[in-house]
């Protein structure tokens, strides 16, 4: 039991980081820019795709795809936002709402058109660490280091760095940041560009040892709400700590129960935060 | 106001997101047929030429699942299906009893993979189309969906990719089983385990909770229990389910002989890559659907040693010999045959799916043939006294009321990947003995 215990805490940690940065990517562009990015499901397949393409096609290792796709998430982030948010930003919030659910359904249509709804695979796989009961799968712990390492770089970006600084102030005022003579526009099309590139990197991740068809960003996108009102709306690290707690969760809900039980706690605990503490376990941004 | 604002959004996106994903995902498309539609004409009376036969084209009504998770059995089953189409065409068509003649031509949509799909399709088939005759989706989920309508409309429906058994117990009269049912998926696995390791007696069964696969396991369960195997893991999974680690975690504490279950490729496979980087050190894997398909052995290492059941394999050799030697009649192309021009037309080999998708259409025409007209109560009435062998083995009908339209005749084999002299993955069948074309790999490296 002890063994069992620790090896679906083990795991449930390690999905919970990649979890946990999908997340990020939904309450960074939220607390910047209150748009619910509801292309964050569709950002996350094609990310997978990318992977899967480019490993299939120039047999490229996948961490290494994934640098390229994190790159192409950012560039099509601030194109996504310059096309459908900019304009519709102070018009009232069910407009990008709308226009982002527009960008998801050209999304998730092309796709289709391009991949189908077949299932994919990366055929990737790092071998195992460690021996009987507790084994690791190494996908997922390079998976859990890279999140890792993300979350570390972004919260560097913005706290060290002076377009980092421009978002921060952007997101707690932005008429007092134009004043100041920050460029708001460039700054949110940044902030959007850097939530789609957490999501690109969270969908690359995932597809190192999950198959995935074109919908699959939709589970994942279900599962950031649960973590963005979790963890805090607006508090990125909130985030990956909502993604720890839903991974672990899932790893060891189902040592007690048949784990068809994991998804009805879930939405139980959700329904139960929002209604007991809205601001989430770990506070929001004031 | 800006939090409640996303906390009423995100509620609102949640309850839109669980209504699209109970409905319909987008339009139907009607897919190529195989061959022009050519409406049915009488021949002109015979004169100064000698008569001409009439010739009547006789519309084959099905979905594919061209999309969605069960895309690659599906798919598999299409081509099976077009080729026999393709043949029967070629060679002339089907004679009846008046001197007409009858060719076929498909109607096809893609269902997507999704139950609501199908029951619109498959009413749109047989009220639109004026399909004559129903060939059913890949699935047991799907193909009871389609059940309903062809009962209902009264046309007869081949049902292949379609084994449990539940479908047939409904009191429908015009739906036949052309595979095994699923009730003796898994039972020849347990027999495979018990002559090779008499002392491997605890099971763990993982399955996908979809019908078909929830029908295997608890006839599994049954025939366990009756032969002494201590089941020390019986748990069901989404069969949308990608992360098997909890799942895996569980079957590892229970530390069993041997691990059963599964579902269908897209689950299966994903859960013996994920058994293996787990290292669970069971001794038998024997998992449903999924290992009898090529692409299984792209799973390298993860595939080694993992059993699976086959309605059937190119290497089983049913001949007109064995018919004659089993008393029963022997009915279209020899599997060599079948191999052959499938990979001729498809470019890729066969599998069970491939196959049971030519034996319905195979099916249908011996019916028809004997039946010598399209009359749906004669074409029943055919199929109930069907007894025949083809290359995709022994096909005969349970004509009871309580499991018409069952499949009693046919028998499955089982397959397991191992690696050849050069270090290659090759399949396997293991099981039954007589028909082996190697010993089992046992226990798992």
């Amino acid at each position: 039991m002890g063994n069992l215990f620790i090896a679906s805490l083990i795991d449930g940690l390690l999905i919970g980081f990649v979890y946990g940065i999908a997340a990020m990517g939904l309450s960074l562009i939220w607390g910047v820019m209150n748009v619910i990015n509801l292309a964050h499901a569709p950002i996350m397949a094609l990310a997978m795709f990318g992977v899967y393409l480019l490993f299939v096609s120039l047999n490229l290792n996948p961490y290494i795809a994934l640098i390229l796709i994190a790159l192409i998430g950012l560039i099509g982030g601030v194109i996504i936002y310059y096309i459908a948010i900019h304009r519709v930003l102070s018009a009232p919030p069910l407009s990008t709402l709308l226009a982002t659910y527009a960008v998801n359904m050209i999304m998730i249509g092309l796709g289709t058109a391009a991949f189908s709804t077949t299932p994919r695979n990366v055929n990737f796989t790092l071998g195992s660490i460690g021996s009987g009961d507790l084994t690791v799968q190494g996908t997922r712990l390079v998976a859990a280091i890279v999140a890792t390492v993300v979350t570390g770089a972004l919260y560097f970006f913005l706290y060290r760095t002076r377009p980092g600084k421009n978002i921060r102030a952007v997101a707690n005022n932005r008429a007092a940041a134009e004043l100041m003579g920050i460029p708001s526009s460039r700054v949110l099309a940044l902030s959007f560009g850097l939530g789609t590139l957490l999501a690109a990197v969270a969908g690359g991740l995932i597809a190192t040892f999950f198959p995935f068809t074109i919908l699959a960003g939709n589970a994942y996108q279900l599962k950031s709400f649960v973590i963005v009102v979790l963890g805090g709306l607006g508090n990125p690290i909130g985030s990956l700590l909502g993604g720890l707690i839903l991974g672990v969760m899932e790893g060891v809900i189902p040592i007690f129960m048949p784990n068809s039980w994991v998804p009805v706690l879930e939405f139980i605990l959700f329904v139960i935060i929002l209604l007991v503490r809205p601001t989430g376990l770990f506070g929001a941004k004031k | 106001m800006k939090r409640s604002l996303f906390v009423l959004l995100s509620l609102l996106i949640l309850g839109s997101m669980a209504i699209a994903a109970c409905g319909p995902a987008t339009t139907p498309t009607a897919a190529p047929q195989t061959q022009a539609p050519a409406p049915a004409t009488q021949a002109p009376p015979a004169s100064t030429a000698p008569a001409q036969p009439a010739t009547k084209t006789v519309t084959i009504g099905f979905t594919s699942s061209q999309t969605g998770s069960l895309n690659v059995e599906s798919t598999r089953q299409y081509h099976g299906l077009q080729l026999w189409m393709d043949q029967v065409n070629k060679a002339g068509g089907v004679k009846l009893a008046d001197g007409t003649v009858v060719t076929f031509k498909a109607q096809t949509y893609d269902d997507e993979s999704n139950t609501d799909r199908v029951q619109q399709l498959y009413t749109k088939l047989a009220t639109e189309d004026n399909a004559d005759f129903l060939i059913s989706p890949y699935s047991s989920g799907l193909a009871a969906a389609a059940a309903v309508i062809a009962q209902q409309y009264n046309k007869i429906m081949i049902t292949t990719g379609a084994a449990d058994d539940s479908t047939y117990q409904k009191g429908y009269t015009l739906v036949y089983q052309a595979y095994t049912p699923a009730s003796h998926y898994l039972t020849g696995a347990l027999d495979l385990l018990a002559k090779t390791d008499p002392s491997a007696k605890k099971i763990a069964v993982a399955y996908s909770t979809d019908s078909f696969s929830t029908s295997v396991v608890n006839a599994l369960k049954t025939y366990a229990t009756s032969k002494g195997y201590n089941i020390v893991l019986f748990e069901g999974y989404d069969p949308a389910t990608t992360d098997f680690s909890a799942l895996i975690n569980k079957i590892q504490a229970a530390a069993p002989d041997a691990v059963m279950g599964g579902g269908h490729f897209q689950d299966g496979s994903t859960f013996a890559k994920q058994l293996f980087e787990k290292k669970i050190g069971a001794k038998f894997v024997a998992l449903l659907v999924a290992p009898p398909e090529d692409q299984f052995s792209q799973l390298g290492d993860a595939a080694l040693g993992v059993v699976g059941p086959s309605q059937w394999e190119p290497q089983v050799s049913f001949t007109q010999d064995s018919a004659q030697k089993a008393g029963l009649t022997w009915y279209g192309p020899t599997g060599a045959d079948f191999t052959s021009t499938y990979k001729a037309a498809f470019n890729e080999d066969p599998t069970y799916h491939s196959a049971g998708g030519y034996a319905a259409g195979l099916i249908l025409q011996k019916a028809i043939e004997d039946a010598g007209s399209l009359d749906t109560t004669a074409v029943a009435a055919a199929l109930d006294k069907m007894d025949i062998l083809t290359f995709y083995g022994h096909i005969k009908f349970d004509t009871s009321a309580a499991n018409h339209g069952l499949q009693i005749g046919h028998e499955m084999v089982y397959v397991q990947w191992q690696k050849d002299s050069s270090g290659n993955l090759v399949k396997q069948i293991v099981w039954p003995a007589e028909g082996a074309t190697a010993p089992l790999l046992y226990p798992i490296p």
